[in-house]
């Protein structure tokens, strides 16, 4: 469903990512490893069209994504490093606006959001007040709300306890299980016990 | 996962961004009131600083409630789209599957809202303490959210322009300020014939035609702009 061919991209003047060419089925999970400064997250957010590339083709369900941009958009979830949440709402909050842009919700389909990441007992508060593991459950709620086929996510164990790693794991299997596809970059294992993986070793980091 | 829920239609979307853009801001009373009382500060130093006599403070009335708008407005400017940049909302926003150009375009109604339109509503009781006659407050009031409007939506392109610049107020004013002339000119006219009594109908046609021309054309590049600030 995902098919890159030959990407090449470039970060000021250093050349990056060199050739890379993947296909991704669905229901497949990409894990993305290298060391620091390889192009982890330079190669997500080439994938979401966040960062130009230099050359190579990048297709999604057959069709380039840079001629139907909003439609590709509108089926990828892209979590980076730091959650996108606003300090001053709290989750629920955030997850109604975030979330809203996407898809109509209602106060219930929230909850479940929040029941299925074990955020409840702190949704009703600012996010400032928060931990960092809160803020990522928080930003997988809505993740998973978003009903997005494509996740591409960004260490997404940092700052979760085992609870935490293990739900990811779980969110990431029930996307697979429903025909979705995961790229993510990682240092850790993802803990996976069901579902198809691929590995895609970056190297480098000059 | 919830491929079952139906997706957001465009004026939804737009709603939401501005709905949360207003209880943000009310969350943060002081950020809201700072280019209110900044206003106030600069409009209130020039009777000090010229003359007590509201013949000559008349005079000068326009030029000093314009001016002074002007820079509070820029002091709010740069707020537009910082804090949503720096917390990855604009990114999310991008990637949304909805048009940026709307979101932002919300996004500037809001800020609009927040302090243009409260800037023109203490523009007239400014305008007192500088001797102008009540009779002229609706049109200085009318000209001044006529005019912030139109710098709002100019002020986004700026805004997104120097999303990328590490310290980018100084900037931002330098790139919006010359934009801004034209609104400065027919608000000014607008607001001193306002003060003399006759008809300010003329700038106010242009002041109205500036703003048109910024609703159709001013989103479209501050979301252009925007996209070169998240690479």
């Amino acid at each position: 469903m995902l098919a890159v061919e030959n990407l090449h991209v470039f970060r000021g003047d250093r050349h990056v990512l060199r050739a890379l060419s993947f296909e991704l089925a669905a229901g497949c999970c990409l894990r993305v490893t290298g060391v620091n400064g390889a192009g982890k997250t330079t190669l997500l957010r080439a994938l979401c069209g966040l960062v130009e590339a230099e050359e190579g083709v990048l297709r999604w369900r057959g069709v380039e994504t840079s001629r139907s941009a909003p439609g590709y958009h509108a089926e990828l979830a892209y979590l980076g490093h730091d959650a996108p949440l606003k300090a001053d709402l709290s989750g629920r909050e955030n997850i109604r606006y975030a979330v809203g842009l996407r898809r109509v919700l209602d106060r219930e389909a929230v909850s479940r959001a929040l029941e299925r990441v074990g955020a409840t007992a702190f949704a009703e508060r600012p996010v400032r007040s928060l931990s960092a593991g809160q803020r990522r459950r928080i930003a997988f709620a809505a993740l998973w709300l978003c009903g997005a086929t494509l996740w591409l996510l960004d260490e997404p164990n940092t700052n979760l306890d085992t609870q935490g790693q293990e739900l990811v794991a779980g969110l990431i299997e029930e996307q697979l299980r429903a025909g979705g596809l995961v790229v993510a970059a990682v240092h850790q294992d993802l803990h996976l016990t069901a579902g198809r993986r691929m590995d895609l070793v970056i190297p480098g980091g000059r | 996962m919830n491929r079952s829920l139906p997706p957001s239609s465009w004026p939804v979307a737009g709603r939401l961004v501005l709905e949360r853009d207003l209880r943000l801001a009310f969350r943060r009373p002081g950020q809201l009131l700072q280019p209110l009382a900044f206003f106030a500060v600069i409009t209130l130093l020039f009777p000090l600083a010229l003359t007590p006599e509201l013949e000559r403070l008349r005079e000068v009335a326009p030029g000093v409630l314009w001016i002074s708008a002007l820079l509070s407005s820029l002091l709010a400017l740069d707020f537009l789209f910082r804090d949503d940049a720096q917390d990855g909302t604009l990114e999310q926003f991008a990637l949304s599957g909805q048009s940026l150009t709307l979101l932002l375009f919300a996004k500037t109604v809001a800020h609009w809202l927040l302090t243009g339109l409260p800037l023109a509503v203490m523009a007239p009781l400014l305008g007192v303490a500088l001797g102008v006659p009540l009779q002229a407050l609706p049109g200085i009031l009318a000209a001044l959210a006529l005019g912030t409007a139109t710098l709002s939506l100019v002020g986004a392109i700026g805004a997104g322009l120097t999303l990328g610049a590490r310290r980018g107020g100084v900037l931002l004013s330098l790139l919006t300020l010359p934009l801004a002339v034209p609104i400065l000119i027919f608000g000014a006219r607008a607001t001193e014939l306002a003060i003399k009594g006759a008809g300010y109908a003329g700038p106010m046609y242009l002041l109205a035609a500036l703003a048109v021309l910024g609703l159709t054309l001013a989103p479209l590049a501050a979301a252009a702009a925007v996209r070169i600030g998240l690479e």
